[in-house]
């Protein structure tokens, strides 16, 4: 049982012209097997949210606290979170040119098991997981999300969570830019984890559509920098119905 | 360069095949006012086997197989009194490794070599270039009918050491030369692999990688004349550079002449960018002056390996310096891994990530 708590989180963006506040005290905690729906318009601070817990250097935090399992997540490096168990998967996943897919899945493997995993075992866990996404086995040979399309660059990083076995991913808009059977895909992959691993899951997204797919345990709206409403799945519907307008302060 | 003229001035600056190099740091060895030593500096690391042979005869029994147009060589010409003569024998295979070891003088110097490969023999020929040294330099090499060359130099100079040289070779009918340089030590290391082809069913392919570090130049300047038909060359030369005034230049110049039907070539340079301040130049040049070719083709890239890739792979738990060796050793694990030997390999990788390590100290 993990537990991500995220308390009073204050963060602000480094910019050339100076430091912007984005978020405004964040509130939030997630436990194994839940899955949460964070929901908010553009720019209301949903991707800042999750790239402060990953550690991304660009921001900075000015003010409260993010924990896993007790242990202070944002005294950690980048790798070290990961190996404290957190995932981002990424909106949009950056090219590695000269590192193939397999050299850097095993790395990765590698570096969060604490161990190099035994060749024969690791070859077929390796091919069952991309078969399972209808990944080509030509994929391992390719260098990392070079020329990918868009939903291969998604896939891959669903990929990667079921190999790293995360306690807490987060999905920052997974959904983007995928068409219907990717976006299913993608979200069985998901499921599959999920019923496999207890995994927590924070959804981060701007639309509804994926949450067919992957159901919420909880829904939250943020707008401006912060949690501004929480409810259940029923909280996905009136969005659905109603949008962000209500949401949005001038 | 289509022109083989000799052209014996020292360089300004300003000609074409001088506008890369940083000429006040090359000790000399380029400028006619300043004297060179000549000194016999290649020696062979262990005995030779039946079959070849390591002679130093007088250069004046040795002349020139083509005429060159690059200044150093044909000051390597005036000036040295010896060539070292390595000739392996007709019919001839060698299947171990010829390791040739470099051994320079305190001052700067020339150095001539030939390479014969008699008819129908095959042989690898490893030249070590290591410690400090001014090295000016030609090698020749010679392909005679249906034989096999693989030559593979091996720069891994002290830091201070300047080296230029062309390698040049001359490759006959149904001959395979494969060249591989690899360039990472040295304060300024500036090679020209040339080839020309004698024979039809002539075939080069051509590789290299080099590494620069904070205000290391390294240079690579390619060179194919394709003028027999039914001859093919691949050139594949893969650079990274690491740290301010990091400089590489790599340029491909690949003729295919009027009388070259048949003629296949594909050359390709890639880059890698694993700091700010470095800087890679790469210049691929296609002339083709008949269009009854198989194939021809060139390809130049120069990407970076920026903060948002080291997010990404330590947001998979990588360690940042892991991740910087990984995407190292997978760039240059393409060419490096054709070496086919297991203990050049290792050597080469270690010297890079010392050498990674060390960089904006």
């Amino acid at each position: 049982m993990s537990v991500l708590e995220i308390k009073n989180l204050q963060v602000s963006v480094i910019t050339e012209a100076g430091n912007k506040e984005i978020l405004r005290g964040v509130d939030l905690t997630v436990k194994s097997g839940e899955t949460h729906a964070i929901m908010g318009p553009n720019g209301s601070g949903k991707s800042t949210l999750a790239y402060s817990i990953a550690g991304h250097p660009k921001y900075l935090i000015t003010g409260g606290s993010v924990t896993l399992d007790g242990n202070d997540v944002l005294e950690m490096s980048v790798d070290e979170r990961a190996k404290a168990g957190l995932f981002l998967a990424m909106q949009y996943p950056v090219e590695v040119p000269g590192v193939s897919v397999s050299n850097f899945l095993r790395t990765a493997v590698t570096a969060i098991r604490g161990e190099a995993p035994k060749v024969r075992t690791w070859v077929g866990e390796v091919k069952e997981a991309m078969a399972s996404l209808n990944i080509d086995t030509a994929f391992s040979e390719r260098n990392v999300n070079e020329g990918f399309s868009g939903g291969e660059k998604k896939r891959h990083e669903i990929l990667q969570m079921e190999l790293l076995r995360p306690k807490i991913a987060i999905l920052d808009e997974t959904d983007s830019g995928l068409d219907v059977d990717a976006l299913r895909i993608v979200s069985e992959g998901v499921n599959r984890v999920k019923a496999s691993s207890d995994l927590g899951v924070m959804l981060i997204t701007h639309y509804t559509r994926i949450l067919r797919y992957i159901k919420p345990d909880f829904v939250h709206v943020f707008a401006n920098g912060k949690i501004v409403e929480a409810g259940g799945p029923e909280l996905a519907d009136k969005l659905e119905e109603q949008g962000y307008a209500a949401y949005i302060t001038a | 360069m289509s022109q083989l003229t000799t052209n014996y001035l020292t360089p300004t600056g300003r000609e074409e095949a001088w506008r890369f190099t940083p000429l006040k740091k090359l000790s000399g060895i380029h400028d006619l006012e300043v004297s060179v030593a000549d000194n016999v500096s290649l020696f062979a690391k262990s005995d030779l086997p039946k079959g070849v042979s390591l002679t130093t005869p007088n250069t004046s029994d040795h002349p020139p197989a083509y005429a060159a147009s690059d200044i150093v060589t044909n000051r390597v010409r005036k000036e040295a009194k010896k060539i070292t003569l390595l000739a392996i024998a007709d019919n001839t295979e060698i299947a171990e490794p010829i390791f040739l070891q470099r051994k320079c003088g305190p001052t700067a110097e020339v150095s001539r070599t030939a390479i014969q490969i008699g008819v129908n023999s095959r042989a690898t020929v490893v030249i070590e270039n290591n410690g400090a040294g001014k090295l000016g330099e030609e090698i020749e090499i010679s392909l005679a009918a249906g034989s096999s060359l693989n030559f593979i130099t091996l720069q891994e100079w002290d830091l201070n050491s300047v080296h230029l040289a062309q390698h040049h070779a001359i490759i006959g009918k149904d001959a395979q030369f494969n060249s591989y340089v690899v360039s990472i030590g040295g304060s300024i290391v500036r090679i020209s692999p040339t080839v020309e082809y004698t024979g039809m069913g002539a075939s080069a392919e051509m590789y290299g990688v080099y590494f620069a570090t904070d205000e290391q130049h390294l240079e690579h300047r390619i060179h194919v004349n394709h003028s027999v038909p039914n001859t093919k060359s691949r050139v594949n030369y893969k650079g990274a550079l690491a740290g301010k005034g990091a400089r590489t230049v790599w340029i491909g110049d690949v003729y295919i002449n009027k009388g070259a039907e048949g003629t296949d070539t594909y050359e390709l340079n890639r880059n890698l960018l694993l700091t700010d301040g470095a800087r890679a130049d790469s210049v691929p040049n296609l002339e083709i002056e008949t269009g009854e070719i198989v194939g021809a083709g060139h390809a130049s890239t120069t990407g970076r390996f920026d903060d948002e890739q080291l997010f990404y792979l330590q947001s998979r738990g990588i360690p940042a310096d892991i991740a910087r060796r990984l995407v190292i050793r997978g760039f240059f694990a393409e060419i490096i891994s054709k070496l086919k030997n297991e203990e050049i390999e290792e050597r080469l990788m270690n010297r890079i990530e010392s050498e990674l390590s060390r960089v904006g100290e």
